[in-house]
């Protein structure tokens, strides 16, 4: 199973085109900030919003093209929202079986398919209950059996998981991870967490003002981002500049050592625990030292993470006693240095 | 209408809580008066009921039959609001129909007109010379006025707005995406509608219902000038009651508080019945 | 407005009211008064408020400004409605000068709360007429027609006055009518014949002839015997009984019956 797009659709001001495939059981995650188009995107797949150009296909059967629309009832999906949307007039066996009731499955079938997905998604024994009676986790859950009994072709997940608490998530994105693991369609999952992104997708494709703007394994996107918005997502400064053999000369001034060989255009990207902060000009010869200003400083678990500003704007990690030691109050003046190993370095 | 919180049950019990805290003097005084200018009115009418003679007053021929009519009609002209008006509403707050606004203003055309005005335009179109009632009458045989059809027509064409503005209104307020929701799970349109839309503005398609029949209930000036007034066809209680007035101001008041003591006793048990779960409604 | 002229109250009060007394029927001439009349004009100050029954709602009007005309310092102020409806708002202290009633028994509740400054005077009577629309498509003749189930008719109601007229009408004529709607009041009874929505209504003549072409009228000898009387008073709490008194007079005059006659009414027989 395979879902194909290439999708042209203005919304508002915002021109959005993408053209992506999704293979069965691959999940594909669609990341960016918001209002970058993601959700448009999903929408067409869906078959909510018409495209303006483009063409949408599964397994050679055309969703979408010139001239032709197959609404979204008409698709073979399962869609999650970001708000769970359990119909509230509906109990929760109702709400799963909703789909195999519009497809016309019988009475029987359907209470038992819906009492196996409960069961799937830990729901056992709530199928009576009202959706006002579930935690946000659960109904989440109950909305992903909801999109799954049918046995979609392509399924559909709409930030399933920004609505709920920090906690929450840790588990409903275990679970989900498993069960996308099981689902034999093709996933695109929508977000704008690179948590989610890592954890659930085989690749993903960021989209940033409706364009594709990288694509790759998590890892990739990970280790090397390819803008701003990626690499402060993934904790990274990225620098962009052009390779002179073991230097990159930035292209908002100053230059990187860097530990191998590079030419033309390149990132080079820094994780915030590789750079150290001092109050003097360290002794020694760092090759990669630089004046730089504190602009900000978030306390993050048992290190600050200090945004520094400066010829080489960086993020740097400190423990949160070396912070307090150096004494250190946004505006302060500072050094900071990075060895040429911990910068990673690749082709723009 | 978001998720629902994570314990929606405490809640909506804290809310409750705090709405009994204490109203704010500048609600509570027009409150009170708004209540008070409502009442007095009915209290006025129990103090001047002539109690001795009530048994009498009910007994008398005409009262059942009037108020079995004004029942009958009302709950008739109800259910085809509801069948005409429920897709109205439907139309006017999710279709992209074009001149929904002039659609709009048309359909609040009979709250504003005066009903003895609405009852002689429904003579323009249904009636004997009207544009349609001739063309029924020469092709069927069939006249409208002075039927109790005419009743329920004159009393839907003056009650249906409060429906179609309680149910848009509804609508309006109504999430859509659940209806995105239903789609991708394989409804159409109609599906949809059935499944997911109306049972989601149930409420407010109840408070719309009631408010129609109320106002069907209290019908007279379409009524009398459209359907005429005969006893057993066309003559409600508020005929009745105006009628009664001209020379018997104390069978009035009776006939009044019997149409009064029907209509409050038949919407506090729809209340307790099928809006009481959701309660806001009424 | 004061609580206790709250309509409900009004109507109460006015049932209690009518308790014992007799009847004090207007009859005796007005010519003698009449004779005094032409006051000289230009005298009258004020406003006069004059209670008058909905029927004489275009003469009354035409003869108000007359008197207008005459004495430029007076203004006058005119209340049309139902008879019963004034009756119950004169008796409740209403600010009235002159009552005209569309017939003797709410003039009477007036009299019976004893607020005449001078007995009741017929100025005028009207009577029953068959009004039918232009063309007469259901070839009505009279009375006896009233009995076609085949036709579409309106009748007053019995609880108003046109509606008590025509019940004693159809009784001396031996005829049960068969109406399709008994009418709330004699206008919305011909607002019907207008429509061409009955093919025949039981009306004043008065009615018959303010609809101009819309209807035509139909005698009956049998109207005599419900001849509607129509009786006009000043009242003693009059604000402005001299111009009161002048506008009785007016309604007496020649000029009052003339304006009347044209209305469809006609000169009180007795």
């Amino acid at each position: 199973m395979t879902l194909q797009a290439r999708i042209q659709v203005q919304r508002g001001t915002l021109a959005v085109s993408a053209a992506f495939d999704v293979g069965g059981g691959e999940v594909l995650a669609l990341l960016g900030p918001n209002g970058a188009g993601k959700s448009t995107l999903v929408r067409v797949l869906a078959g909510l919003l018409r495209p303006d150009e483009g063409r949408v296909a599964v397994d050679g059967a055309v969703w979408d093209a010139p001239g032709w629309h197959v609404p979204a009832h008409e698709r073979s999906l399962g869609m999650v929202f970001q708000d769970a949307l359990l119909f509230p007039h509906l109990s929760i066996a109702d709400n799963v079986s909703f789909g195999l009731r519009t497809r016309g499955v019988g009475r029987q079938a359907r209470h038992a398919t819906a009492a196996e997905w409960l069961a799937r998604v830990g729901l056992e024994g709530l199928g009576h209950a009202r959706p006002a009676e579930l935690s946000g986790g659960q109904a989440q859950r109950a909305a992903l059996a909801r999109a799954l009994a049918v046995e979609p072709a392509v399924l559909l997940l709409d930030e399933p998981l920004s609505a709920l608490d920090a906690r929450t998530r840790l588990t409903v994105r275990a679970e989900l991870r498993r069960h996308l693991g099981d689902f034999p369609g093709s996933t695109v999952l929508v977000t704008h967490d690179p948590v989610d992104a890592m954890a659930l997708a085989d690749r993903v494709v960021v989209v940033e003002d409706g364009r594709i703007v990288q694509a790759g394994t998590p890892d990739e996107v990970n280790r090397r981002p390819r803008t701003d918005y990626v690499a402060r997502l993934v904790g990274l400064s990225l620098l962009a500049g052009t390779g002179e053999g073991r230097a990159v000369r930035l292209d908002g001034g100053g230059v990187v050592a860097v530990a191998e060989e590079t030419s033309g255009p390149v990132f080079a990207a820094v994780r915030p625990e590789s750079v150290a902060l001092y109050l003097a000009r360290p002794e020694g010869s760092p090759r990669n030292v630089w004046p730089a200003r504190l602009t900000g400083a978030t306390p993050h678990g048992a290190t600050v993470r200090c945004e520094l500003a400066g010829e080489v704007p960086l993020v740097a990690d400190v423990t949160a006693t070396a912070f307090a030691e150096l004494g250190l109050v946004p505006g302060a003046e500072v050094w900071a240095t990075v060895k040429a190993a911990e910068v990673a370095v690749y082709a723009r | 209408m978001t998720a629902p919180p994570p314990d929606s049950r405490r809640a909506r019990a804290g809310g409750r809580r705090r709405t009994g805290a204490g109203v704010p003097a500048p609600l509570l005084v027009p409150a009170v008066l708004g209540v008070a200018f409502l009442v007095l009115p009915l209290l006025g009418l129990l103090v001047r009921t002539p109690w001795s003679s009530v048994g009498e007053q009910l007994a008398a021929p005409g009262v059942g039959q009037a108020l079995r009519l004004s029942l009958l009609c009302a709950t008739l002209a109800t259910l085809l609001s509801l069948f005409l008006g429920v897709p109205l509403a439907w139309v006017l707050a999710r279709s992209s129909v074009r001149w929904r606004g002039v659609l709009r203003a048309l359909v609040t055309v009979p709250l504003v007109l005066p009903p003895v005005v609405g009852g002689v335009a429904l003579f323009l179109v249904l009636g004997r010379k009207g544009l349609i009632g001739s063309w029924l009458d020469e092709a069927f045989g069939i006249t409208i006025p002075f039927t109790t059809t005419a009743v329920v027509i004159a009393e839907t064409f003056v009650a249906m707005p409060f429906l179609v503005i309680s149910v848009e209104g509804a609508l309006r307020a109504a999430d859509t995406r659940f209806e995105d929701v239903a789609a991708t799970l394989g409804a159409g349109r109609w599906t949809t509608f059935r499944r997911v839309t109306l049972p989601l503005v149930a409420p407010g398609v109840g408070a719309g219902a009631v408010l129609c029949w109320a106002r069907a209930l209290g019908e007279f000036g379409a009524t009398i000038t459209f359907a005429g007034n005969y006893p057993g066809t066309t003559q409600t209680m508020p005929l009745a009651v105006y009628l009664a007035l001209q020379n018997e101001p104390e069978a009035a008041i009776v006939l009044s508080l019997v149409l009064l003591a029907v209509s409050l006793a038949t919407l506090l048990l729809l209340r307790d019945r099928w809006l009481g779960r959701s309660g806001t409604t009424l | 407005m004061r609580l206790r002229t709250l309509p409900l109250a009004l109507v109460l009060l006015v049932t209690a009211a009518c308790g014992g007394e007799a009847d004090a029927p207007g009859a005796p001439a007005g010519a003698a008064e009449a004779a005094t009349d032409p006051s000289g004009g230009a005298g009258l100050t004020g406003t006069l408020t004059v209670f008058a029954a909905a029927s004489l709602t275009d003469v009354f009007e035409d003869l108000g400004e007359r008197l207008e005309g005459e004495n430029p310092g007076l203004a006058v102020q005119f209340n049309f409605a139902g008879s019963s409806a004034l009756a119950t708002q004169i008796t409740q202290g209403a600010p009235a000068d002159v009552f005209a009633s569309a017939n003797q028994s709410q003039m009477t509740v007036v009299t019976d709360a004893g607020l005449e400054s001078a007995d009741p005077e017929v100025f005028t009577e009207n009577v029953l007429e068959i009004a039918v629309p232009p063309d007469n498509p259901g070839e009505v003749t009279g009375l006896a027609d009233f009995a076609r189930e085949e036709l579409a008719l309106a009748v007053c109601a019995p609880a108003v006055p046109c509606g008590a007229a025509a019940e004693d009408v159809f009784g001396i004529a031996g005829v049960t009518p068969l109406p399709d709607t008994l009418e709330e009041d004699v206008r919305a009874a011909l607002t019907k014949v207008e429509l061409g929505e009955v093919d025949a209504a039981l009306v004043y003549a008065s009615d018959v002839a303010s609809a101009g072409d819309a209807v035509e009228g139909i005698g009956f000898p049998e109207a005599e015997e419900a001849v509607n009387e129509y009786p006009v008073c000043v009242l003693t709490e009059a604000p402005n009984p001299e111009a009161a008194e002048a506008f009785v007079e007016l309604v007496l005059s020649d000029e009052g019956q003339q304006a009347l006659e044209d209305a469809g009414f006609r000169a009180p027989s007795a």
